[in-house]
């Protein structure tokens, strides 16, 4: 269950989320466009917009949604980089922010995989070294159990022993991407959020990758935040999942249960989407995204969706209960057949 | 192999192409007939862009051996360059992977399009304007008039990959090369362009080849599948045939690592494609195949028909010596 209003979150102490964020809204102050050359006119661009979103120990999420819809500012309010304009993201109960600024705590428990992860990592440095710098800022190991801890790490990630003398020229883009989760995991984390830490690769690179993953999860416990655009990438790997769109979160739930039946006619329109064998190519979503400087009035939905009535284009829906696990954002959610 | 049929609009005979003493493609041989879409499928390294951009004559510090014979033209690696720039954009022409580098950022996207319909069609500038505002409706962008004097940057990825199947079409070529049209592209926007260039290709009776790396994707645009690796076809013929009734072990290795939405098993290959210094003799796919014989490192394999049936061969081929 990740997403819940503040009234239904009283949960035991045991059951208390990771994260929760409720009502957080990101609001950049960007150029007006067409403004003259000496204006210093902005506007405000919501990059997110109501976001509630609740992240319970153990569990592994799916952030889902196309380019634009906000992922990625997401990731930033979660790790704590960005302050948000409005609503509350809170770690363990506490806003985010103060736990980054009371310590390495908070950077030692939620360790990161970067999308590029080649750029991700000092090309100067050899494997050894890159994965030992976490080992000896969070002081994890003496220094003469450091090598052995890194040769651990590294065939927790199948990579090979001598990798360590290597650099990140001389590995595969598959093999970088184990490095950076080697890096991740050496202190020894119990959050890891990773954005489309297997996009981009060939499949069976691909699959090699998310049979790690998953056994990480499984055999150390770890929470896991997984950005994604790729929706059988998210039904493999995790048991729920958010599906964005223009800087809300429009459908969660269960993984099984929303892609099996969504709510929402754009999480339908997403998984009709997604390319499957011999299936008629579906009918497409028409326009694009707008732009979120100028959002459609009512739902943000409303422009493309197949669905839309009249009141769609004057209320704005609010992520709001369906069922007991799932919530939806949607004035008219479809009805399972 | 049989006889390439005379209704074929392109057919490739052993093409290879070396790129210092690396061996990128080896004896590709594949062939397309009048209005069929084909897919040319396989991990990164294959060598499928490499065979649109030889087709094409557009590939550099490489020698090329083998045939690419054009209906009506001949074989394409024998021409002069003057012909090839006669042919390329009227006969033949390609969609690029990334249309934001593809397209020229310091012109408009309308005299993109006008100058190549004033150079194709011998159009004057104000004939060669009016045909590109129907082009670009013709490919879906809404307001074509206005996006005509919007700059590349101007336009999101979807825009963009129109007007460059907009530019494509421009010649009405009845060969059409998409070099992964749409992965760059967000799912929603994808469909729109596939569904695009099908049914732009369909109406003008155009056989199109795509290269892609989604064996969905591929089994629901394409009516034909062309499976590699490393530079060599392993399997190929009808989509249906290669992708549920595939006798290769790579085919099959290669689909079982397609995430279905709700698959919850998964079998990861292992190993990686070897490098060029490194390839085997044979079949190159011998060091990860789970199937190898003796002879598969030193051999490589023929393309033979997959399967006989009482009426002959069927247009299904592999390249195996111990098949499944």
């Amino acid at each position: 269950m990740i997403a819940q209003t503040l009234s239904e979150t009283k949960a035991p102490a045991s059951e208390q989320p990771i994260f929760e964020l409720i009502e957080v809204e990101q609001v950049f102050e960007v150029p007006k466009p067409g403004r003259s050359l000496f204006s210093r006119e902005t506007v405000g661009l919501r990059a997110l917009d109501g976001v509630r979103l609740t992240v319970r120990k153990g569990t592994s999420l799916a952030v889902v949604g196309e380019s634009g819809s906000g992922k990625s500012t997401l990731l930033r309010v979660l790790l704590g980089l960005d302050r948000p304009t409005g609503g509350r993201a809170l770690y363990h109960s506490k806003p985010i922010l103060e736990g980054r600024a009371s310590g390495i705590a908070f950077a030692r428990d939620v360790a990161m995989v970067y999308q590029d992860a080649r750029g991700s990592l000092d090309p100067r440095m050899t494997i050894g070294a890159l994965i030992a710098e976490p080992l000896r800022h969070f002081d994890i190991v003496p220094r003469q159990d450091e090598a052995a801890r890194v040769a651990q790490l590294l065939d927790r990630v199948g990579l090979p022993a001598d990798a360590a003398d290597r650099y990140p020229s001389g590995l595969s883009g598959g093999q970088v991407r184990r490095v950076a989760i080697a890096r991740a995991l050496a202190s020894e984390p119990s959050v890891l959020v990773a954005d489309e830490a297997v996009s981009g690769l060939d499949v069976s690179t691909q699959a090699q990758l998310l049979i790690l993953l998953q056994s990480l999860q499984r055999d150390m416990g770890l929470t896991l935040i997984f950005i994604t655009h790729d929706l059988g990438v998210a039904s493999f790997l995790c048991e729920e999942i958010a599906i964005m769109y223009l800087g809300r979160i429009v459908e969660t739930g269960p993984t099984d249960a929303v892609l099996g039946a969504p709510s929402h006619p754009y999480s339908a329109a997403l998984r009709a989407a997604a390319p499957q064998f011999f299936e008629p190519l579906s009918e497409p979503l028409p326009g694009e995204i707008p732009s979120p400087l100028n959002l459609p009035a009512g739902c943000r939905f409303s422009t493309r969706c197949p669905k839309a009535q009249d009141d769609c284009r004057l209320k704005d829906p609010q992520l709001g209960k369906l069922g007991p696990q799932r919530a939806v954002a949607c004035l008219h959610p479809l009805q399972p057949q | 192999m049989k006889d390439m049929a005379l209704d074929h609009v392109l057919s490739i005979k052993d093409l290879t192409v070396f790129r210092g003493a690396a061996k990128i493609l080896d004896r590709v041989t594949l062939a397309l007939g009048q209005g069929e879409t084909l897919a040319l499928v396989g991990e990164s390294g294959a060598g499928k862009s490499t065979i649109a951009t030889a087709i094409m004559r557009l590939l550099e510090n490489a020698r090329v051996t083998g045939s690419a014979t054009l209906a009506g033209e001949g074989d394409l690696f024998t021409l002069s360059e003057r012909k090839m720039v006669k042919l390329r954009g009227r006969r033949l022409s390609m969609i690029f992977q990334d249309a934001g580098t593809a397209l020229n950022p310091s012109y408009t996207v309308g005299r993109q399009l006008g100058t190549t319909l004033q150079r194709i069609h011998g159009l004057s500038k104000a004939e060669a304007w009016k045909q590109a505002i129907e082009l670009f409706t013709s490919v879906g962008i809404n307001d074509p008039e206005g996006r005509m004097t919007a700059f590349p940057h101007q336009l999101s990825g979807g825009m963009q990959q129109r007007v460059m199947v907009a530019i494509a079409l421009a010649g009405s070529p009845d060969l059409l090369l998409a070099d992964e049209p749409t992965s760059a592209l967000d799912v929603t926007i994808q469909a729109q362009i596939v569904r695009l260039i099908l049914q732009l290709t369909r109406e003008r009776g155009a056989s199109c080849v795509f290269v892609l790396h989604d064996l969905a994707l591929a089994s629901q645009a394409c009516d034909r599948i062309v499976v590699l690796y490393a530079g060599q076809v392993v399997e190929s013929g009808p989509a249906r045939d290669v992708l549920e009734r595939h006798r290769h072990p790579y085919t099959r290795q290669l689909k079982s690592c397609v995430l279905e939405i709700g698959a919850k098993d998964l079998v990861a290959p292992e190993g990686t494609v070897p490098s060029h210094d490194q390839m085997p003799i044979g079949c190159r796919f011998c060091t990860r195949c789970p199937r190898a014989v003796a002879r598969c490192a030193d051999q490589a394999p023929p393309l033979v028909p997959a399967r006989q049936t009482a009426t002959g061969p069927l247009d299904h081929h592999i390249a195996c010596w111990n098949p499944e």
